[in-house]
């Protein structure tokens, strides 16, 4: 679809303020409505806007496939190693009051990390899903597999 | 300062074990990180096992939050015991999984399935720890989408549309089951278990907790595959990769069991379930029906992975008749069952999974003459088979056993006579392997096979060593099974 021209431009306005009104509501989460997985959502299908625009090939060299399955791991990794810290540092698992050395901070700190986690794993989960359908062509021998 | 964390460690270790094997990639390495993790929550479900019988159910907050406004992780003697069994065969599949699923398995998916085993395992492991109806709903689809993927990960395509037909009921259940507890939630406004067996009696009367209640049956009954919806388990069990039928026949459907207990015993504790909508009446024609029905259909079968699926049909009917008794005897009985199925059906598909490895399919027509060829092999299979029918010392007799008491002591002498029916056609189905396998003789120009190898060999046999174990020192698991059925019938925990 990259001929037209319209799509194009209107793509290119739009796709960074769709991310960047993800973030928005990734770091706006502990405070107001929105949250991880939310701006997860949104981040991805930002991301799958532009590769719907100027095709896979270019999404998959802004973004490789290897990338988002490791970050994919990671959000899930972080948010359990923020449960365990809650451990380490003498609380109960996911407990966030230990995190710092005033529990409102801990509070803070720990609904932060989670749901930067959780929001990190479900932009990437859906970008993955996109690109596994999107390579449906390439055949079984397509690195997505 | 770990013991006290068991709870919550039982579930984050295989659980967070689980995106390590993406990020590690190679299959070695997410097989390394699969067994270190399975068995370490193997090690912290003994642990917690041992803490119940020493001092009485465990609680524990999670993120510090009481209940019942936080999530509570809660343990009493049946989750606990629930949890042993669920996490001794993640523990005994794993080796058993690596030579299997390296010639079952794409090589470049190995580690995808190890990372699904890991959260299959997680979320089964999680539905006996919660104490908070919620979040049980949660780990039911951890473990239910985690194993579609793990079926349809085979090579064969069949398993694909198994998988399918799994995910659309399995979906179909999960959603029933959050649907009552919504309900649930609607009229008493909370979501522990603990705190709901309290406040549901005053309005146990109304249509909506009835309807609560059919809901949550009906759900979990697709879960565990009970007759008539059991649609979904044949096909799943038949063409998903050997390791995972073990898996999944040992753990999957015993959870969903230990689920319509808890729902029974714990939620609706202090209401008596059975007298409301014929649900005594219904649940135990349905469960006879399982043992009759499925029994017979598995005479019937030519492939042997279907059969053990058919006789798994029948072996759930067991655990709802015993559950359905709502007597000591009776759910000591249902647990019981459900504890050494485990033991036997992990041993049977295992048995199975070695003849695939080497002939890569496992029909009666495929065997014959094999007990000679794969001794070590098919005698493990016998030994699960001699428990499916129920001889005395192997495990299967003590939980047939404990159940013919439990129909006796309520003078049913007609389920009495189901259960010895359904156990001569399993003499039927199981004979049939046997004979053609030890008793004919070996076709011209058989390829010539090799007996397993000691990796899947051993986990096979430590399973059948169990059975006979078990069978023959029932004393440990019977009295935690009673103890666990008096707990769950002494009314709120």
């Amino acid at each position: 679809m990259s001929h037209i021209v319209v799509l194009r431009v209107v793509a290119k306005l739009l796709i960074p303020v769709i991310l960047l009104f993800a973030l928005y509501v990734q770091f706006h989460g502990d405070f107001g409505p929105g949250g991880g997985f939310q701006a997860g959502v949104i981040f991805g299908s930002g991301f799958i806007l532009y590769a719907l625009i100027f095709g896979t090939a270019v999404a998959r060299r802004a973004v490789p496939a290897g990338l988002t399955r490791i970050t994919l791991a990671a959000g899930v990794l972080l948010y359990g190693g923020v449960g365990v810290a809650g451990i380490v540092l003498g609380g109960n698992y996911l407990d966030y009051s230990v995190l710092a050395d005033d529990a409102l901070t801990g509070q803070h700190l720990g609904i932060t990390l989670i749901e930067f986690g959780v929001g990190l794993t479900v932009a990437s989960a859906m970008i993955t899903i996109f690109y596994v359908f999107a390579g449906q062509d390439r055949g079984p021998e397509s690195p997505e597999q | 300062m770990i013991a006290g964390h068991l709870p919550v460690l039982l579930v984050v270790l295989p659980l967070m074990a689980a995106p390590v094997c993406v990020l590690l990639r190679r299959p070695a390495w997410a097989w390394t990180v699969a067994a270190l993790a399975s068995w370490g929550a193997f090690v912290a479900a003994i642990g917690l096992l041992l803490q119940v019988l020493d001092g009485g159910p465990i609680s524990y907050p999670i993120g510090g939050w009481a209940a019942p406004w936080g999530i509570e992780y809660r343990l009493d003697m049946a989750g606990a015991f629930v949890a042993v069994i669920v996490s001794a065969i993640g523990a005994i599949v794993v080796p058993y999984a690596r030579a299997s699923i390296e010639r079952e398995v794409a090589a470049d998916r190995i580690y995808l399935f190890y990372c699904m085993y890991l959260l299959c395992l997680a979320g089964l492991l999680g539905i006996t720890a919660t104490g908070d109806a919620f979040n049980l709903f949660v780990f039911l689809e951890i473990a239910s989408l985690s194993s579609y993927v793990m079926i349809a990960l085979a090579q064969d395509r069949r398993a694909l549309t198994a998988a399918y037909r799994y995910l659309i009921m399995g979906t179909i259940g999960a959603t029933f089951y959050l649907i009552g507890v919504g309900l649930m939630y609607m009229m008493t406004g909370t979501l522990n278990m603990a705190d709901l067996a309290l406040r549901l009696p005053a309005v146990a009367e109304t249509r909506t907790i009835l309807a609560a209640l059919a809901f949550l049956t009906v759900g979990i009954c697709l879960k565990l595959a009970l007759f008539p919806l059991h649609l979904w388990l044949p096909n799943a069990y038949t063409y998903a990769p050997s390791a995972v039928s073990a898996f999944l026949a040992a753990t999957a459907t015993k959870v969903a069991v230990y689920v319509l207990i808890r729902v029974y015993f714990t939620i609706f504790a202090n209401v008596d379930v059975f007298e409301t909508m014929f649900l005594r009446e219904v649940l135990m024609a349905l469960a006879v029906l399982a043992m009759l029905s499925a029994s017979a259909i598995a005479v019937f079968q030519t492939n042997i992975k279907r059969m053990l699926a058919y006789s798994s049909l029948a072996q759930i009917g067991y655990m709802v008749l015993g559950i359905n008794f709502a007597t000591l005897t009776g759910l000591t009985g249902g647990i019981i069952h459900l504890f050494n199925h485990a033991l036997m059906k992990g041993a049977l598909f295992m048995a199975v999974g070695c003849v695939v490895f080497r002939l890569q399919a496992a029909n009666l027509d495929t065997i014959e003459g094999l007990g000679r060829r794969m001794p070590a092999t098919m005698a493990a299979f016998v030994v699960g088979g001699l428990s499916l029918i129920g001889v005395p010392l192997t495990v299967g007799f003590v939980s047939k056993w404990t159940l013919v008491l439990a129909a006796i002591e309520l003078n049913m002498w007609s389920i009495v006579v189901a259960i010895v029916g359904s156990s001569l056609l399993a003499i039927a189905y199981v004979w049939r392997v046997v004979e053609i396998s030890f008793f004919k003789p070996t076709p011209e120009g058989a390829p010539a096979i090799a007996e397993a190898p000691l990796s899947m060999l051993i986990p096979t046999w430590l399973l059948a060593g169990a059975c006979l174990w078990f069978g023959i020192d029932a004393s440990t698991t019977l009295s935690v099974a009673r103890a666990s059925a008096a707990f769950l019938l002494g009314g709120a925990p």
